[in-house]
């Protein structure tokens, strides 16, 4: 048989083809594969740090659904209107100019870990040898009676940042006046643990300057938040007569709402109010329990390594993680990120493994001006990533170091998305 | 709901004879004759190439309206730095230690008990010296500088490297400062010294003492060698 052009050209495409499953992308030649789904401060972390310490010797994928990504973190101060939508919003394509990585803009449905590949919604497949799970929080059902995903829109979360929280923006913002806001917190635990009380510091401080007389009532089933000391300080400094908490001793774990009604019920009690921020209880992103590596809401992980406790080849960064004291933060999932980071390294390319170090720091603004922070280092141990040590800003702090820690917020702010998107 | 009104009571410092004097105010004035070239201090002082150094004790740092301190010393003041008798003489021995970057052209001074002796005599211009002990337990004769044989301390880049992905948390790799300052291409002593400063609580700033209270002298080194040239 003589082999002309065409038929050489048609035997090459069925060889190749019969190299990988059909369903398979093809990536990479021959380098270790990683597949980081997720592209918030753990994902994206991860994937940067891969990639840019291995020179390319390891291909890296980047699953991502969103084309802009708005941080949670600084969308509080969006509310407040410290900052705006477009200054917290970051795009991927320096990851993937500069650093090489493949960023695929779909959702992961389904892990096969037999088979080490992650299905796309798209219909695509890829092949992985490290997997690394960073997608965050999901809402648990019915955890607020009456409120679903379908009534967000009625009752926001803007518990991920974006277009929730320009729709509870715009919310306040057409409150009628002397109007009452209110939020139903979330129980322990939850993505940034000051995160409500930020939030409920903002809405103070607008609703002051537009709307003086509103007022605004937490529902809370904690006993105790995260900086109370500071935040109620300065809530009495700032927005005296303003804000109402009830807590678990007065029915503040025990409530439903309505949202067609716009009302909440605080076990027996009945509440109207104008705008409603349900803050949901929380647990890993669904695809950490599609992928078999939950128990209850969370993703156990050893915390040398950030790897899932059951299966050594996937990695759980961030809030899905459940890895012993570090809070649900940014701070804190971009801090195991640089350690799995090392770790996947060291396996994939025999690169130098160092003693896994966490950090993490959560600043909060109660007014302008007016900052306050916590944080804390963490050491892995053979249980869980434990505490080393620790501070929090003190209550009576002066007026200048306030602002000082304010102003370091924002610089930190540019400093971690730097470290994710430059 | 009425406030309870607690009685405050006031500790006071020993008077005379109950702490020795922290050094001797006559042979100060002598090592003063340093300063004058930038500093005025007693009547009438005003601030000149220098600060005037008059109630320096107990004044936070950086706190002349007017004068124009280096960004390095508002950064100190800010995060809440204040003059005492430990850091002033940290400050003497060695200016950079305590503020990086700070104008003060003075290479600092080792003797002990001649910074004790120029302490002694700043207290006399306080507004109310009494108010200052005359001795403050750890003033005296510590030892603040870092060991030698800690700064000859070869860091490993690599490891610096992997140590310094916690520092661009906040401090930006390319060395830009915005709200935060910058830690790169800084000399490797002046980064040791300063990583020490935060680690004997000697700087104020409750992240970096935190962050710097973990690191072992070699992991020091290593950031001090990694940042001196991170590209």
């Amino acid at each position: 048989m003589t082999l002309n052009r065409r038929t050489f050209i048609a035997v090459g495409t069925a060889a190749a083809a019969s190299l990988s499953s059909p369903a398979v992308l093809a990536q990479g030649s021959g380098r270790p594969r990683v597949v980081v789904i997720g592209g918030g401060s753990g994902g994206a972390t991860a994937a940067r740090y891969i990639a840019k310490d291995s020179d390319g010797a390891i291909d890296v994928t980047l699953v991502e659904p969103s084309r802009s990504y708005f941080t949670c973190y600084f969308s509080n101060l969006y509310i407040g209107g410290f900052t705006d939508l477009d200054d917290i919003s970051h795009t991927y394509g320096t990851l993937a100019a500069k650093y090489g990585i493949n960023v695929v803009h779909d959702w992961a449905v389904g892990v096969d870990r037999d088979a080490k590949t992650v299905s796309l919604a798209g219909g695509d497949a890829l092949s992985y040898d490290k997997l690394i799970l960073a997608p965050g929080i999901d809402f648990v059902e019915d955890a607020v009676p009456g409120w679903s995903v379908a009534a967000q829109n009625r009752m926001p979360h803007a518990y991920k940042a974006g277009s929730q929280s320009e729709l509870l923006k715009a919310q306040i913002m057409a409150m009628p006046e002397g109007g009452r806001f209110a939020m139903v917190a979330p129980p322990d635990p939850y993505r940034c643990p000051p995160g409500p009380y930020e939030r409920v510091s903002m809405v103070a401080h607008v609703l002051k300057e537009t709307n003086p007389t509103a007022k605004i009532l937490i529902v809370d089933p904690k006993e105790k938040f995260s900086k109370q000391a500071l935040f109620e300080e300065g809530w009495q400094r700032h927005y005296s007569g303003m804000i109402e908490r009830i807590g678990p001793d007065f029915g503040g774990e025990n409530t439903s709402v309505d949202p067609d009604a716009m009302i909440i019920d605080i076990d027996g009690m009945v509440e109207k109010v104008d705008v409603c921020n349900v803050i949901p209880a929380q647990k890993a992103g669904r695809i950490a329990d599609m992928a078999g590596v939950t128990m209850g809401n969370w993703a156990p992980v050893n915390a040398a390594d950030m790897s899932s406790t059951v299966d050594a080849d996937v990695y759980v960064l961030g809030d899905s993680a459940d890895q012993g004291d570090m809070p649900k933060s940014g701070f804190a999932a971009n801090s195991q990120a640089k350690v799995c980071a090392m770790a996947i390294r060291g396996e994939l390319t025999g690169s130098r493994v160092f003693p896994a170090k966490f950090t993490n720091t959560c600043w909060s603004l109660i007014a302008a001006d007016d900052g306050v922070k916590v944080g804390a280092t963490y050491e892995a141990t053979e249980e869980r990533i434990a505490k080393v040590d620790g501070f929090i800003s003190e209550t009576g702090e002066d007026a200048a170091t306030r602002k000082a820690t304010y102003e370091e917020s924002v610089g930190w702010y540019s400093g971690i998305t730097t470290d994710m998107f430059s | 709901m009425r406030a309870v009104v607690t009685g405050l009571f006031v500790t006071l410092a020993p008077g005379p004879g109950g702490a020795d004097p922290i050094g001797d105010p006559e042979a100060g004035e002598q090592h003063f004759n340093d300063c004058i070239g930038c500093h005025e201090i007693g009547k009438g002082a005003e601030d000149g190439i220098g600060p005037h150094l008059n109630g320096i004790f107990g004044r936070r740092v950086a706190a002349h309206d007017d004068y124009p301190y280096s960004e390095s010393m508002q950064r100190a003041g800010v995060d809440g730095l204040t003059w005492t008798l430990e850091t002033l003489d940290a400050y003497i021995e060695n200016p950079r230690a305590l503020v990086s970057k700070t104008r003060m052209s003075y290479r600092g001074l080792g003797d002990a008990q001649a910074r004790a002796d120029l302490l002694a005599y700043l207290r006399r211009f306080s507004d109310n010296p009494a108010n200052i002990p005359e001795a403050a337990p750890t003033a005296v004769g510590t030892d603040h500088s870092v060991d030698p044989d800690i700064l000859a301390i070869q860091g490993d880049p690599e490891y610096g490297e992997y140590l310094s992905s916690e520092c661009v948390s906040c401090h930006m790799a390319d060395g830009t400062a915005d709200g935060i300052p910058s830690i790169t291409r800084w000399p490797e002593d002046d980064f040791v010294v300063a990583m020490h400063a935060y680690k004997e609580k000697l700087r104020p700033h409750p992240v970096m003492q935190m962050m710097a209270g973990r690191l072992s002298n070699e992991e020091i080194a290593a950031l001090a060698a990694y940042f001196r040239d991170p590209d």
